[in-house]
């Protein structure tokens, strides 16, 4: 079991209240997946930079004067905000690959959660509160954002076997359920020269979702693909810069509810997740269709098949 | 009418008042408010009593009832009326996954859509649905009517001993053993009752009846692999 809470704003009065609204609904999740609990939030953009979350299980010394360390090697601009084992760096988009390179030389324990524009993701082992409460995630603002509490069955309790996990600039992925051809999928995307570290059957999930972009495809057209090359049991909830996807898998028995008003879509694992949102009394429900991709998105009304993801 | 507020009472609480009903309880009018998607609402009632919870709920609502009637005035999660004896249970919004599944009698009676999986198992219940059904519905079903006033999704009825089933609309694909049959008089009787019951705006003329063309109730060495 696990459970996903996802919620996506139509109305931009509500998102100072992101975060607020997320963590409600991450609580509620408890009881699917008290182990270990995450969220993905889509906030501010600056134009031309770039954030990398970064986590880190000494944050005391490996966090001091990175900035500063960082800012030296790659000679630019470099700012960076802690919050508990994690920190955002804001960095110039055209200097990440180098620092990324430089990162894995001077904190070669810091691991690097997400990058993006806009996105920033933080995970923890522990119950979904106390994770919500680490990282403040209740005062954080945003467009929109997806959370996953974990009940690990695959793979061993860890901060890097939580979710989301990140697939792409300004991608994320959320799973429940559980991925039975990983191992097969793991050495094949191994031996395509794509990096993964753990045993985790959703990181394999997140991989072969990059894989599948890198190598020419939509994230609509990755997420079509899975259907046919992913063995398992999954609900998957994918965000994107612009909004968010969802695809269940052909069995189906992973729940899954949306609701819709004028102000937002959400998405919950169970109906529950949903109950304390405004106006949800007089909400379009619904349970999203087996086998079929969703998208919602600023730029767009929602399409079955999004194809600039 | 004895009303009850989940949200501050509690679920226990509810299920233990609930249980403590007698068959010659005066009290037989309940109205549960605040229901906000909680999980097992109203599960192994048995006393003829009338319950109306006025709004949505989680998984396994109304599971294993006997004689009561309950009545969900909005939308219901997964497993709901699982395993029902006897009595009544009216969905007035949708239905998750595997509603009625293993039901043995009763009648369970959805206004809106069920999921997957709707009657799996099924022993004996009537299911009466007014709108669509999803995959994999009725699977194994051994006795009882399901009615569908809308479409059936994929794989309806795969392995299916001797329940009924009658859909009104399209059917997506029929699942292994699984025949369309011949509508009789005694069908048409029976399905205009069960419409009747089900207070389905619907002729059984427009229904088509399918059941088990029973070619796998005995080992057959032609399906090993």
């Amino acid at each position: 079991m696990c459970g996903i809470v996802g919620l996506f704003l139509k109305d931009t009065a509500l998102e100072p209240q992101l975060g607020d609204m997320l963590t409600d609904m991450l609580i509620t999740m408890t009881d699917r997946g008290p182990d270990s609990a995450g969220i993905a939030i889509y906030g501010d953009e600056t134009t031309g930079n770039a954030k990398l979350t970064v986590q880190s299980n000494t944050p005391e010394t490996s966090f001091d004067k990175l900035d500063n360390d960082l800012r030296k090697r790659i000679k630019g601009k470099v700012s960076m905000s802690v919050k508990d084992t994690h920190a955002v760096l804001s960095l110039q988009a055209d200097q990440v690959a180098i620092a990324r390179d430089v990162l894995a030389e001077i904190r070669p324990d810091v691991r690097i959660m997400s990058h993006g524009s806009t996105l920033e993701i933080y995970k923890e082992v522990g119950l979904p509160k106390d994770v919500a409460d680490r990282f403040d995630i209740r005062q954080m603002s945003g467009t929109h954002g997806i959370g996953h509490t974990r009940m690990a069955t695959e793979s061993a309790v860890t901060t890097m076997g939580a979710h989301p996990f990140n697939t792409g600039i300004d991608q994320c992925l959320v799973h429940n359920g559980s991925l039975s051809n990983h191992n097969s999928l793991r050495r094949k995307l191994r031996r395509l020269g794509v990096h993964i570290a753990t045993e985790n059957d959703t990181e394999v999930g997140a991989a072969y979702l990059t894989w599948k972009m890198q190598t020419g495809s939509t994230l609509g057209e990755a997420l079509t693909s899975s259907l046919d090359d992913l063995d398992g049991f999954f609900t998957f909830v994918v965000g994107t810069k612009d909004g968010f996807g969802v695809v269940r898998d052909p069995i189906a028995c992973k729940p899954a509810v949306m609701a819709e008003t004028d102000q937002y879509v959400a998405f919950g694992s169970e109906y529950r997740a949903l109950v304390n949102l405004p106006g949800i009394e007089g909400a379009k429900v619904w349970e999203p269709e087996p086998a079929t991709v969703y998208f919602w998105s600023h730029n767009a009304a929602p399409t079955a098949q999004e194809k600039a993801a | 009418m004895q009303t009850f507020d989940l949200e501050a009472q509690g679920l226990r609480a509810l299920n233990s008042t609930l249980h403590a009903q007698a068959d010659t309880t005066n009290q037989t009018q309940w109205k549960i408010v605040n229901p906000k998607g909680s999980h097992a609402i109203a599960v192994g009632l048995d006393a003829p009593i009338e319950v109306n919870i006025k709004g949505s709920t989680g998984y396994y609502c109304a599971g294993m009832n006997k004689q009561a009637t309950v009545h969900v005035h909005g939308s219901v999660g997964p497993g709901t009326a699982e395993n029902m004896m006897s009595g009544m249970v009216v969905v007035e919004g949708d239905a998750s996954q595997y509603a009625g599944a293993t039901g043995h009698g009763g009648t369970l009676i959805i206004k809106g859509n069920a999921s997957s999986r709707c009657g799996i198992s099924m022993k004996g219940i009537d299911i009466i649905v007014h709108g669509n059904i999803g995959h994999m519905s009725a699977f194994m079903a051994q006795s009882g009517n399901l009615v569908v006033c809308g479409d059936a999704g994929e794989a309806l009825g795969d392995s299916l001993y001797e329940a009924k089933l009658f859909v009104r609309g399209s059917v997506k694909s029929l699942g292994a053993d699984c025949i369309e049959k011949e509508m009789r008089p005694e069908h048409v009787t029976l399905l205009e009752e069960l419409l009747e019951r089900g207070g389905c705006n619907a002729k059984a003329s427009e229904f088509k009846r399918y059941g088990s063309a029973r070619q796998l109730y005995n080992f057959n060495i032609d399906n090993a692999y």
